[in-house]
């Protein structure tokens, strides 16, 4: 639910000028008032952090990044991602292969269910592992009695991005999957063709825009998690610390510029996401 | 094994991906979700009624709503005019322009706090503005506001965007031809038609605002009775060790999400039957 918009509706528009042709006026006030609204609302935001960041000189700006603890959240940032975009794809593929080629009861209500974690508030989905794991939780006895770590460490971390993440390669695959039919797999069934090869060189070639579409969009949410993240994270510098609660650290010790210029790190990976959603979106389209 | 797949058709895996899928699904989501609904903190009733009438609870409710609403209509009005233009016109940029709308969903929402926050204090760019006026933006529910509606205005556009790319222009033709004026065409002809999208888009944008935490702890200030959302307050009860408040408050946020979620989920169903 909230986080993304399946690829199939994110067509690229294309124009009706027939309709509009009367009126050159209204078209481009409506036009000009569109721009507006989306300079103050989306470029206005993106522009700051770039503009703050730069203000007290390229050697702050640098400082901050190359700071030790910088560098130490952006490693715990890329590892959280690395451990929780994989497993998250083999679920999304393995739950969309279940739920679109095959009839079983109650298919709505596994859709449903994989759909949850977009519906709950990211603390809640820290909560939750709180209240698993932590001291005070069903594991927590026995996690302390074997001197295991997951709230306030790398574990807690993971799962708790593994929660936020978890529907969105699953939600674009599974539209899709649907809409493709099942009649060319049967005929690599017939063929002879068995198991994971049907998938590898049947499935996968028609589904690939639409998965890498998926997979960065989860990753962008795997790097960006602040809420469900800062549940569980102890904030500890330099150990449990990913890349936007050290943004937070920095904000709250007024040092605003070193908090920017972590920030521009994580507006780049927003960027590079938009861009290769858009490459990925019109790849789809062209195979369609 | 082998005769629940024949039944089930020519493909195989079922077992496996089905098995593993619903295995991951209860690891990841599903128990760690009924932890919260077992009451594993032994949460008594009393004290749930405790906290769910303690009037900082109700303060931070209330704030939620209000917000989350505001933003949601503002985003509803704004989201129309970016989708028309979109589908509607041709100009330079316009790629660019698509493509920036999904900003919010790519970008980390604690840089968005921590740039909004730079807009709209006093001393920011547009804070400046308004402060000689009295008004403030930031530290207020209008910042909380201002925060919601960058979170969710991809949500409206992204919604309505494909229905009013299916409408047809002959019908708004046909109404034209018949001598309906510019306006009435819209209200009576393609309002109806994109009523159910727009719906949709306000409860996306609604549902995400309510749980909405990243993005607004920097702009609100967090002044308990005034600017503390819910999320916040969960936030604020585990830090003092309070599992059982914070998993009461976590109840009635999740409640809350639950019923907007099967709204949607129908709203959805019938767009999708709208727009084919």
């Amino acid at each position: 639910m909230a986080g993304s918009v399946p690829l199939a509706s994110a067509k690229t528009p294309t124009a009706r000028n027939r309709t509009t042709r009367s009126s050159g006026v209204a078209k481009w006030v409506l036009i000009g008032a569109a721009v507006l609204v989306l300079l103050w609302l989306i470029v206005l935001p993106l522009a700051v952090v770039i503009i703050e960041s730069l203000k007290k000189g390229l050697g702050v700006y640098v400082d901050a990044i190359r700071d030790p603890d910088a560098m130490s959240a952006l490693k715990l940032t890329l590892l959280v991602a690395a451990v929780t975009v994989p497993l998250n794809t083999i679920f999304g593929v393995a739950a969309a292969w279940a739920i679109t080629k095959f009839k079983f009861r109650g298919k709505q209500v596994l859709v449903t269910l994989i759909d949850l974690p977009f519906a709950v508030s990211p603390v809640i989905g820290g909560l939750i592992y709180v209240l698993v794991y932590g001291a005070h939780g069903w594991f927590g006895p026995w996690l302390q009695e074997h001197d295991l770590k997951v709230i306030f460490a790398l574990p807690g971390i993971v799962l708790a991005t593994l929660f936020v993440t978890f529907p969105f390669v699953a939600r674009e695959l599974i539209p899709l999957m649907e809409d493709q039919g099942q009649q060319e797999e049967e005929a690599a069934v017939t063929l002879g063709a068995r198991g994971f090869r049907i998938f590898w060189k049947v499935t996968l070639p028609n589904i690939k825009w639409g998965l890498l579409y998926g997979i960065i969009l989860c990753n962008a949410r795997a790097m960006g998690e602040f809420g469900a993240v800062s549940v569980v994270s102890g904030h500890i510098r330099g150990e449990t610390n990913t890349l936007p609660l050290h943004v937070e650290i920095l904000y709250n010790e007024y040092q605003f510029s070193a908090s920017f210029a972590v920030a521009s790190l994580l507006l780049l990976l927003a960027l590079v996401t938009l861009l290769l959603k858009s490459w990925f979106t019109r790849k789809s389209q062209h195979q369609q | 094994m082998q005769t629940s797949a024949s039944k089930r058709g020519v493909l195989p895996g079922f077992g496996l991906t089905m098995g593993y899928s619903v295995l991951y699904l209860s690891l990841v989501v599903l128990i760690p979700l009924s932890a919260l609904l077992l009451n594993s903190t032994g949460l008594t009733w009393a004290k749930f009624w405790d906290v769910a009438t303690d009037p900082r609870v109700l303060a931070s409710y209330k704030i939620s709503f209000l917000t989350a609403a505001a933003a949601g209509l503002i985003d509803t009005v704004l989201g129309l005019l970016l989708a028309w233009v979109l589908v509607r016109y041709d100009f330079p940029g316009k790629r660019l322009f698509d493509a920036m709308i999904d900003l919010p969903f790519a970008l980390p929402t604690a840089v968005a706090g921590v740039s909004l926050t730079a807009i709209y204090s006093q001393n920011g760019w547009i804070g400046s503005l308004f402060e000689p006026l009295g008004i403030r933006l930031a530290f207020s529910p209008i910042g909380i506001t201002l925060a919601l509606m960058f979170i969710g205005i991809p949500f409206v556009v992204r919604t309505v965007q494909p229905v009013l790319q299916d409408l047809d222009a002959e019908v708004e033709e046909a109404a034209a031809t018949l001598g309906a004026s510019r306006f009435r065409t819209f209200r009576k002809v393609v309002l109806p038609e994109l009523l159910p999208p727009l719906l949709t888009g306000f409860a996306l944008a609604f549902s995400r605002g309510i749980g909405e935490y990243g993005s607004v702890v920097f702009i609100s200030g967090n002044m308990p009775m005034k600017t503390e959302i819910a999320p916040l307050l969960i936030m604020s009860k585990l830090e003092q060790f309070d599992y059982a408040g914070a998993t009461a408050v976590a109840l009635l946020l999740l409640l809350i999400s639950f019923i907007l979620m099967l709204l949607i989920n129908s709203l959805q169903r019938r767009v999708r039957k709208t727009a084919r």
